[in-house]
């Protein structure tokens, strides 16, 4: 039996099919999950996809977290239920306050699409530990508002306690603090990415096959519970 | 009919990238006057009558949970008539 993962679509989201796709290919089934109903239909884990839900509308997110399945994936994360929130879903988990901080409009005020290289540096959360520490990968990076934001104090702790997932590495796309491109909860079962794993699972369509690896090591981590 | 208007701003400490576009824009049209310029939201809510103090603390609620993002920004409540 594999492990059932759910995507949630919320109106306006765009890769949900394709984190479908990455899930099938690590060998998960997929589920999908719709915004409207606040039934997770007993998956382990859940994929929120990026797009624009809601038309971004007020801010990247905010009408998102209100969404009734996403009370059900607060609630569940509370205890331990592993959340992968990728651009737009990364917004959404910091707006639902998931993770701390908040994702605002590129320094430079583009829209960017490019994959982007990135290094692992937490390779202890549900959702990294089939990279190595330090790993370098290269996956797409497209989003307007993928600039990382929080106060001292939160980035502080944010670094100390090892949170930083993953960072920008030789370029600088948007103005994150600290080229932040990812984070974690404390206890390591809510991630939140900007760059895209989903489109890197297939040589043929993306820049690598790094971005599997996300999915994979949810997948090894559910086993050994 | 009163206005209840909360205006959401980001805080000085977060990046404004948007205002800084406008700001390097007026030189270019003449405007010298500009020092710095920060770009926010306005939101302007009609309720019937007079806002009354139970509707304005819902309000400071709506603001405080969905029209602004406490972690980035920060919001005044005001009454128009």
């Amino acid at each position: 039996m594999s492990f059932r993962i759910g995507l949630v679509t919320f109106p306006g989201s765009l890769d949900d099919r394709d984190a479908a796709r990455a899930v099938e290919m690590a060998g998960g089934t997929a589920v999908p999950l719709f915004h409207a109903s606040d039934d997770l239909k007993e998956v382990q884990a859940v994929v929120l996809p990026g797009g624009f839900s809601y038309g971004d509308y007020l801010r990247c997110g905010a009408i998102a977290r209100f969404a009734p399945i996403m009370n059900s994936i607060v609630t569940a994360a509370d205890h331990g239920f592993p959340v992968l929130g990728i651009c737009n879903g990364f917004q959404v988990l910091c707006e639902s306050h998931l993770l701390p901080g908040a994702l605002t409009r590129n320094s430079n005020l583009h829209f960017l699409c490019r994959d982007q290289k990135l290094k692992i540096e937490n390779t202890k959360t549900m959702w990294t530990t089939g990279f190595k520490q330090g790993q370098e990968i290269l996956i797409p990076l497209k989003n307007g508002e993928g600039s990382f934001q929080c106060d001292d104090e939160t980035l502080n702790m944010l670094e100390s306690e090892g949170r930083v997932i993953a960072r920008y590495v030789d370029f600088d796309p948007n103005g994150s603090r600290n080229l932040i491109a990812g984070i974690s909860n404390e206890r390591g079962n809510v991630v939140g990415l900007m760059p895209h794993p989903e489109h890197a699972i297939e040589s043929l369509t993306g820049p690598s096959t790094d971005g599997l690896t996300f999915f994979t090591s949810v997948l090894h981590q559910l086993v050994g519970r | 009919m009163a206005k209840i208007i909360v205006e959401v701003m980001l805080k000085p400490e977060i990046l404004d990238p948007q205002g800084q576009a406008v700001a390097s824009a007026l030189p270019r049209l003449g405007f010298t006057f500009a020092k710095s310029v920060r770009q926010g939201k306005r939101f302007e809510i009609e309720v019937a009558g007079d806002p009354t103090p139970a509707q304005l603390a819902e309000v400071e609620k709506a603001a405080e949970t969905l029209l602004s993002n406490p972690v980035i920004e920060t919001y005044v409540v005001k009454i128009e008539k």
